[in-house]
């Protein structure tokens, strides 16, 4: 039974632009198959995992909606024509506003299409690019490992990202550091970013925190996110980050870097924390910073880039997380190791028996103020 | 016994540059000692004055922390591969 098929605008790229297309079928599930089978990764655009129409999807058999009729069931026969059309938000048609849609309203066909390479994929679909737009990602840092991570969870739709900072932009900071530019020398990095990220996606909500963060304020900006990404640049904000994610029950994804190595890692309350790793800080002044021993700029690309791979994991529930292991890269041999982490039992924070239940002092922790160093001498 | 030591970032200075070194060495300990008597200075960058291990720099045997061995008495065999890694801090920011 031949049956015509309406093609709407986002989805034609599977189509090759073609705006009807016609296949055979008996029922309106037949058809669906009969175009998966033509065109793969059809089915992913108009099915979600239980294998549903999405609510976001009308299906019209000629013109009435399948919902009101026997659903995916419904026969078909010579002639009918069939209609796959994704609903509107909000009647913001076209969805280029850079108006953050609601949280359950259906993606706008300039959605489907910006993150189409995501969604055609089975592990993301409709639903997992909502979820997406849904996350709320807290950044530390918008330098060297904070903007590969912040360009790539703005590129893939992630709905809000916070990122802290409180530093102007240096001349040094652009062998590496992609959110700011020439012309965005010796201003806010926030304000660059900001421009940077929107510029790549309005549709982004990019939430500025222009102050370092310490143990009084981390309380207050942690728990309004889902999931931390630490880019800092020193030892007292790791352990503070640390601390404060996981008192706060969140998800932390770290990276470090330096010379031509990296460092990466996922704590999830409960697997490890930064002081199982390492229970004590370096003495100041043991390990040099980015800025007196200097780093590979393409080695903020890479660990970035595994980090917003981790957050991406994370929102979706998919694959395997980097917990309870140590991605190490060494970019002069090109080698990736993996070594294992463990929760320490005795560790002061997520150790059997606690001693650290609020935010301490970090700076006395680490035994130097971070804060005194001179901006155009950091890394 | 010889073992397959790798070191990262700034111990590499501590080694004449060299990102990996094959030493002797019966146990973790041993291998520290033996590497300090051809460079020395490696040791006080893994171990305080009284021969702890810092706890900012962790020693992997294979890709197990050897804080969850035997720390410095970690026996080691022919071909084990030593990893030595100090905290990073860097963001660069």
């Amino acid at each position: 039974m031949p049956i015509s098929v309406y093609i709407p605008s986002p989805f034609r790229r599977l189509t090759a632009d073609r705006e009807y297309v016609t296949v055979e079928g008996r029922s309106v599930a037949d058809v669906l198959d009969a175009l998966d089978q033509r065109y793969p990764g059809f089915a992913n655009l108009v099915y979600d995992r239980e294998r549903k129409v999405p609510t976001h999807i009308n299906i019209y058999l000629n013109n009435q909606e399948i919902h009101d009729l026997q659903g995916t069931e419904t026969a078909v026969s010579d002639g009918d024509q069939l209609a796959v059309i994704p609903a509107l938000a909000g009647g913001a048609a076209g969805g280029g506003d850079g108006r953050a849609a609601p949280a359950n309203a259906a993606l706008t066909p300039e959605e489907v299409m910006r993150y189409s390479r995501h969604i055609i994929m089975p592990q993301v679909g409709p639903q997992g690019q909502r979820k997406l737009r849904n996350a709320k990602v807290l950044v530390i840092g918008a330098g060297g490992l904070g903007g590969p991570v912040a360009v790539y969870l703005a590129l893939a739709g992630v709905g809000t990202i916070g990122l802290v900072e409180f530093d102007v932009v240096d001349l040094s900071n652009l062998q590496r550091q992609i959110l700011h530019q020439t012309k965005d020398v010796g201003r806010p990095k926030l304000a660059s970013a900001r421009e940077t990220l929107t510029a790549y996606n309005p549709h982004v909500k990019v939430v500025e925190h222009p102050l370092p963060i310490t143990s009084d304020n981390a309380m207050e900006i942690i728990p309004q996110y889902d999931i931390i990404v630490n880019g800092a640049d020193n030892f007292a904000t790791r352990y503070l980050v640390n601390d404060a994610a996981y008192l706060a029950g969140k998800t932390l994804v770290d990276g470090a870097i330096l010379l031509f190595d990296g460092q990466a890692t996922v704590y999830k309350p409960g697997s490890g924390c930064y002081r199982c790793l390492y229970p004590d800080p370096p003495p100041p002044g043991l390990v040099p910073s980015c800025a007196e021993a200097g780093v590979l700029g393409a080695i903020t690309g890479i660990v970035g880039s595994i980090q917003a791979t981790e957050v991406f994991k994370q929102i979706l529930g998919i694959g395997e997380p980097l917990v309870n292991r140590l991605l190490l890269i060494d970019a002069l041999s090109m080698e990736f190791r993996v070594m294992k982490i463990r929760r320490d039992p005795s560790c002061p924070l997520c150790g059997d028996h606690p001693t650290v239940k609020e935010l301490i002092d970090y700076d006395v922790f680490c035994g130097s103020s971070p804060l005194e160093v001179p901006v155009s001498a950091r890394a | 016994m010889s073992v397959r030591v790798q070191v990262t970032s700034v111990i590499q200075k501590v080694v004449n540059g060299q990102r990996e070194l094959d030493v002797d060495g019966s146990t973790v300990g041993e291998l520290i000692t033996n590497i300090d008597a051809r460079y020395p200075g490696f040791a006080e960058q893994l171990m305080d004055g009284r021969g702890e291990l810092h706890r900012f720099v962790n020693i992997y045997l294979n890709d197990e922390d050897v804080r969850y061995l035997n720390g410095k008495e970690t026996p080691l065999s022919d071909g084990d591969t030593v990893s030595i890694l100090p905290a990073l801090a860097g963001g660069a920011r």
